[in-house]
Parts: C-alpha cells; structure tokens; sequence
C-alpha cells in the first residue's frame, strides 16, 4: 500500500494526514505524545482569514499584503498568496467539522488582531486552538478506524533514512517499550517549533524540544532564517514557562503603558498612532525593550476598560488564566507584562509546495521556515500550519515516490538524550546572543562561547545536534547585517535590501555549518 | 523557601515490583508546583523519575497522576499546599497499565472514543454552540476515570472522557448518526454512569460536566431538544 510517514501530530499533522485520506492515502501518525497534548492545543488567539463577515470590506488581496509587510518582504510572494487565497475555505471547513468559532448573528465573527488593519482572525473564545484540534481529531478519528491513518502516539523521531539526497523513510523509537523501527516509506516532518531550545524561557511545550529539525540539519536538510525568532509582547513568568497573554486581550481593546509619575503612559499609541497597541509583535516588543531601557520600571497591559461581556463572551478563560497565576484580576489591576520566546519564523528550508532539499521528504508547519518571513503575524500561523499540511500531502500525492517496502524492526542502542546541563549551557549562550537587540560583539562573543564549550568533552549524537543548530542560529544572525522583523541589529538599524534574501544554514558531513543567501522567488500572477 | 519530602511510587518497567523512593527538595519559588519539582529533581538524581508532561500549564493532560491520593495535573498542583504536612506522596493513575514510575498507558481513552464512532460522519451543524464548545476543551487526562466508582479499564462503560466528546456531537445530532449514536451512548454511558459526578470535582479542566450530562442524556435517552443553550 502507498504510504507516508508524518512526523507529528498537531496541526500541520493532522491536516496532512486528514488530506493524504481523503485522496484514499493511508500513512502513519507519529508523535510523542497524543494530539491533544500538542502545542497546537495551546494556541489562544485566532486564526486569520479574510472572511469579510464584518462589513470591512476586506480581501484576499489585504490578508495577502499585510502578511507580506508583517514579515517585512521576507517570505515567498507566491505562498503567501495561495495561503491567504485558500485562507477562508480552511477556517469554513473548519466550521463544518464542528468548531462551534464564535459568532455574529448570522456568520463567524472577526477580531482585531497586531498588524493588520480589519478584522479577520476568528476565533472560539481565547482557546481556538484546543477547539479546532478537537474537531480535528475527531476527523483524524474516522479516517483510523477505516484504517488509512495509522496513529503512533509515544513514538519519538530518532532520524531519517536517507541516500544521496534523497529520503527512503525514517527511524522511530516507541517511548514506553522501547523498541526501534525503521518506517519506510515517503516523510512529512510537522514537528513544531524549536521551543526546547530555549527551555524554561519560550510559551511553548516541552514536547517540541528541537531535536527533529537539530537532527535533520545534521544530517544535511538545510534550514531557512534560523535567526528570526519572535518574542511575543506580552507574557508573563509562572513556575517553569513563560505564559502568554493572547494578543487577542490587545485585540479586543487591551492597552500598553508604563507608568510615569504615576500616571499611565500609553506609548505605543502615542508613537503609532494608527495601529497602537495593534503594531506587529516585533514592533511591540522592541518598543516595550526600548521604554523599560528608558524608564525603568516594569511594561504594564491595561485592560480595565474592556467591558463585561467583552470579558464573559471572549476572554473568559484568559481572565481565569490571569486571576489563577498572577492573583490580580485583569478587570480591574493592571498586569505586568515581558516579551517571551514564542514562534520560530525560521526553520526547515521549503518550497511553496513544501518539498526541502531532500527527495521525498517534506515539511509543514512552525518546523518550516515558510509564510511568515521575518516576523509571523497572529493568526497566521495556525492557518500555516493547516495550509501547509494541507499543500504538503498534495504535493506528495503529485510527487512523491511510494515506496512499499516493509516497515522494519532494528535493534540499534538508543542514542543518549541531551543533557539538560548542555541544554541550560546551550540556551543561555542563544539568549545572550539572540536577543531582541542584536549586534556584533555580542553574537561573535556567544559563538566563542559556544565553540569553547563544543570542545569541552565529547557529545553524544543528540547532543551534537543541537551544538551544530545554535551554531546556525547564532551565525546567521551574525550574517544578516541588517535590521529586519524579529532580527534587529544595533549596529546595523536599517533594512538593507540587498540582504532581502533568505538565509540559508547547511551542515556539510564533516559538521561544518555554512551561511549563504538565496533571492526571495519572484511573484507570478494573481491566483 | 519550600521544604518537602517527595515521596515517589517508582517502578523501572511494567512488571518491576513498584516500591516507594523519598526525596528531599527544596526551592525558593513559593509558585513552584509538582511538575517543577519534578523537573528539577531529574536534573539532580541518578535514575531520572520517568513522567510525561507537555505544556506545564494545564492545558494539554499529559501529567495527571495521583498526588496525595488525588488524581491531578502535576503542573497544576502548587508545592505550598503539602508544605506544613511536610512531605507528598506522587503515584501513577491506577485504573491505567503502569509504563514506568509516574507513565501509564492511557489507549483506552482513545480506543473507548473509537468503539464508540465519536466523529461527525457529515457536516456538523454545531455553530457556535456555547456546550459544543465546553464539551471540546476536555483533556482527555483522565482524571475523571480514576475517580469514577464505575469505571474499569475493559468495562463497558466508557466514564466522562469518552461523554464528553460524545456530548459534542450530541449538541447537533447529525440525522444519519442518530439511531447510532444516542444507542451507543444509552450502552456505553448513560448505563453505567451512577452521576455522582464525583468526576466534576477533580475535572482539572473545570467543565460544566452536570450542565453536558443533563443534555445529553436529554438528547440521547429522553429525545428531547437541548437545554441551556445559550
Ligand atoms: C501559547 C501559544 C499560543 C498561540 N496562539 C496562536 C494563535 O492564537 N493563533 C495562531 O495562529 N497561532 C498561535 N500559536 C502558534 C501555533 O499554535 C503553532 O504555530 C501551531 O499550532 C503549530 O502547529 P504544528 O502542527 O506545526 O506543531 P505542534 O502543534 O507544535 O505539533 C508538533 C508535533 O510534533 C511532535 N514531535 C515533536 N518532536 C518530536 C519527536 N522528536 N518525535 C516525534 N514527534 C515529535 C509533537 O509530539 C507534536 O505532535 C500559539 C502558540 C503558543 C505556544
Ligand atoms: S458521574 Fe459518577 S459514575 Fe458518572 S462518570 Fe462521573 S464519577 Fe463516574
Ligand atoms: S472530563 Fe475533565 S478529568 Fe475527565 S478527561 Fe476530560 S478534562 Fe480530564
Ligand atoms: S503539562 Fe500539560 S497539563 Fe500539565
């Protein structure tokens, strides 16, 4: 039988897999742990899509460009546009496995989300994301027992089969026997964020702990745009994480301020006056650094003007979130807000049909560097990582070869976990290096850094990866000398278009990470 | 600063006789809560505590295990409330096959929503249903089966993780499903279901389970229109 191996389940997964069944394709599911402790579960927000229910007249075309300069012209002209194109028929499918999105009288309502300038992110409440992944599950559920899609949960990606250049299938190890197969057959990677990167200081889960992409670089995958990582505005510290305050609290009318002289000092609205509050993420984030520098003192969300219903009908669960961790209620204190680790624009290198450098082996979702250039606009990335599931199995089902080999059981020694002594190691050297501010000194101080600790004793194979990733990041964030989105260089401040390229990280087979440049696609016609 | 007596039911594989190991830690983070402590007791011991957890704020289920005999989410049990009694003790679920130390195996949740076909087998009709949604946020951690009186692993009886997503689907009754669904809700929950809602009290997830059980029994067994929609 024709089969496909996919490399976790939340989002991007399950789209993917939901797709391939649809066009009768059976694949395996594979993820550490069962979809409904994913990140994906997580997402608070929205999703976007111009769906015009709310008399702004918005279009394809304004989802299309505020993307674009949300990610200030860094992401593939022509996958933005099938991605914002195709953005309202996800969200109605959507609607029709049963995500009960909040509603107008009479259609989906939209909400205000940072950087764009209408409504179009809808949304269920502040828990989209656990409401669109129950539904999707249910749908990954019928397609189970008809028998086309093979779920794996506590199965970890140990790394890929491949053969000059090309990807035959993949080693995966079940967490509670242990035991090790080798999966063949066509690859789908849809394993989150590099959130384990930087543990303890990102939004994100434990589960997405970076190894996947750290491997596959390793073992020669390039990646895209390591260097732009997006600090979320608005987070707070709780016991082990960093939390998120949904945007959608700015959204429906939350403001920022630091206080002077004991007043409230609404500066993003004085400096911005269109937008405000409402800027792109790194905009917000660099402001809220900059004023702290400035001021002292601490970066506040005010939010004591939003109304009842406002808080009954869509933010209920962010006000218990917020009265649980913090102990002040947002109706009426004012809550003392950090930028946080929270999405990686960067990541495995794609096409627009979500192929990589490697035959048969594709990508999807925040493992990919793709649709959101140099910073993510909110919302857009749960549409990404649907989207992109969804493109990804289409292009497989074009192109991939099935392969129909048997699945074979190994007996290999289970490569050693990372240690989270490295891991701390590692992740202090990536935020003393990748700040929300940037320069020279400071990032060839950290590769310095990171160069006398890969020497200190030898590293097992996990280990290793991870050395070689934070060794890309922190180079190609040392190469782009410019400032753009998320990435922003002291002593380079201005967008240099001749760095209006995407970075691209290699590791060759003598683990030698190079830094090269490759041109932003042209853009073709209108769709 | 916090002391405690981390008292932990361990076991290296399932058939490993499980035997209680006790740990002393501390910390300065008055918030600290299990999954904290866990953590950073990994970072300390030779033998590594094997446990699942995710996203460390109470959203995804992954850590629910029996702490000071009560089933909850390890993230979301704070470290303060054992700090005069001095000591807790942590165990695994127990109406789930053990893996290792605090990893049990929980399929049944999934092979019971399986058996019992929870998916919409035609467009759903649930917009913006208010119980569509609070019947969507379940974990599926399975707390509620460890204290249920009526559950056991192999029973007929699926308890409220497999209810409410049935309740989901029950909120818009698609038509080709009815016969179907409402038969194997009578057989799979509203049989066995003695709705003490003993289950309700340790829900770490908070849903209105009373107000999801009433109308779907409405719907399943008395065939009347739903309630409480709001
Ligand atoms: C707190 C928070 C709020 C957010 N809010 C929004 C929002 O409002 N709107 C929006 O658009 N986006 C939001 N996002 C971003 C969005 O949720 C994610 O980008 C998106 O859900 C990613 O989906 P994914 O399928 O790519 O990855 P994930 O959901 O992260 O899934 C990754 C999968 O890979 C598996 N995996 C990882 N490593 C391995 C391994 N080694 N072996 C086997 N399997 C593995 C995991 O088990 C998991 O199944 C938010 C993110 C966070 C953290
Ligand atoms: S109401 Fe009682 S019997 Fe029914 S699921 Fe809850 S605990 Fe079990
Ligand atoms: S009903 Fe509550 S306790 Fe039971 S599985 Fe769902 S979230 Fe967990
Ligand atoms: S780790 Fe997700 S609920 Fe505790």
């Amino acid at each position: 039988m024709q089969k496909v191996i996919i490399i976790g389940a939340g989002l991007a997964g399950l789209s993917a897999s939901v797709t391939l069944a649809e066009h009768g394709i059976s694949c395996a599911l594979i993820s550490l742990q069962n979809s409904e402790r994913a990140q994906s579960v997580l997402a608070e927000g929205g999703i976007n899509a111009s769906l015009n229910t709310m008399g702004e007249n918005d279009t394809v075309q304004n989802h299309y460009e505020d993307t674009l300069r949300g990610g200030v012209y860094l992401a593939d002209p022509n996958a933005v546009q099938n991605l914002t194109f195709h953005a309202p028929e996800i969200v109605r499918w959507l609607e029709k496995l049963g995500v009960p999105f909040n509603m107008t009288d009479s259609d989906i309502m939209l909400r205000n989300f940072g950087g764009q300038k209408k409504k179009r992110t809808a949304y269920a409440r502040s828990s989209t994301g656990k409401i669109i992944m129950t539904a999707l599950i249910d749908e990954v559920r019928r397609y189970e027992a008809g028998g086309l899609i093979q779920r794996y949960p506590h199965h970890e990606f140990i790394q890929l089969l491949t053969e000059n250049q090309a990807c035959y299938g993949v080693r995966i190890q079940d967490a509670y026997t242990g035991k090790m197969t080798d999966f063949k057959g066509s690859v789908l990677l849809c394993s989150g964020g590099m959130n384990g990167v930087f543990p303890e200081m990102t939004t994100g889960t434990t589960q997405n702990s970076g190894d996947v992409t750290a491997t596959v670089f390793r073992q020669g995958v390039t990646l895209g745009n390591p260097e732009m990582i997006q600090y979320h505005p608005t987070t707070i510290g709780i016991s082990g994480k960093r939390c998120l305050v949904t945007e959608a609290a700015r959204g429906e009318g939350g403001r920022l301020c630091i206080m002077q002289n004991q007043q409230k000092y609404y500066f993003m609205e004085e400096k911005y006056p269109e937008l405000g509050n409402l800027m792109p993420r790194d905009v917000v984030a660099r402001e809220m650094y900059f004023i702290r520098r400035k001021y002292g003192g601490e970066v506040f969300l005010d939010m004591t003007e939003l109304s009842s219903v406002t808080w009954q009908k869509k933010l209920s669960d962010l006000r218990q979130e917020i009265m649980h961790y913090l102990a002040l209620d947002p109706k009426t204190d004012l809550i003392p807000v950090r930028e946080g680790i929270h999405y990686f624009m960067g990541g495995i290198d794609t096409d627009e049909y979500h192929r990589t450098n490697f035959r048969n082996l594709y990508a999807a979702g925040e493992c990919t560097c793709q649709y959101h250039g140099a910073n993510r606009l909110g919302g857009n990335s749960m549409l990404g990582a649907l989207y992109g599931g969804r493109k990804s199995a289409e292009t497989i089902i074009k192109t991939a070869e099935f392969l129909t080999e048997e699945n074979q059981e190994v007996s290999v020694s289970v490569p050693e976990k990372a240690s989270p002594v490295l891991i701390q190691k590692i992740s202090q050297i990536l935020l003393s290096g990748l700040g929300i501010v940037r320069n020279q000194e400071t990032l060839l101080k950290q590769l310095n850094a990171l160069e006398v600790l890969a020497n200190q004793r030898t590293y097992s194979f996990y280990e290793q990866n991870r050395l070689l990733l934070a060794e890309a990041m922190l180079r190609s964030a040392l190469e782009r000398r410019e400032s753009r989105g998320a990435h922003y260089r002291e002593d380079y401040p201005d967008k240099n278009d001749n760095f209006r390229k995407t970075t691209i990280a290699e590791c060759d087979d003598k683990n030698r990470v190079r830094i090269s440049f490759r041109p932003i696609p042209e853009k073709r016609a209108d769709i | 600063m916090i002391t405690l007596k981390l008292e932990i039911l361990r076991r290296k594989h399932p058939e490993d006789v499980p035997h209680w190991e006790s740990y002393d830690y501390q910390t300065e983070d008055e918030t600290a809560n299990i999954a904290v402590a866990l953590t950073e007791l990994n970072q300390k011991i030779e033998n590594p505590v094997r446990w699942e957890c995710s996203c460390l704020q109470k959203k995804c289920g992954a850590c629910a295990m029996v702490i000071q005999n009560r089933p909850r989410l390890a993230c979301d049990t704070p470290l303060k409330e054992f700090s005069k009694a001095g000591t807790v003790r942590i165990e695994p679920l127990r109406k789930f096959p053990v893996v290792a130390d605090l990893i049990v195996d929980r399929s049944i949740l999934f092979q019971n929503l399986e058996t019992m076909k929870v998916w919409f087998a035609e467009e759903a009709k649930t917009k913006g249903s208010q119980m569509a949604y609070e019947a969507s946020r379940c974990l599926q951690c399975g707390c509620c089966l460890e204290i249920c009186p009526n559950f056991y692993a192999g029973g007929t009886f699926s308890g409220m993780s497999a209810t409410l997503p049935t309740a989901r689907l029950l909120t818009a009754l698609p038509e080709s499903q009815k016969k179907e669904l409402c038969r194997a809700y009578r057989k799979y929950i509203y049989e066995g279901c003695g709705k003490s809602l003993a289950c309700r009290n340790v829900c770490p997830a908070g849903i209105e389970i009373d107000k999801l059980l009433v109308n779907s029994n409405a719907v399943a067994v008395w065939k009347r229109k739903l309630k409480h929609e709001t």
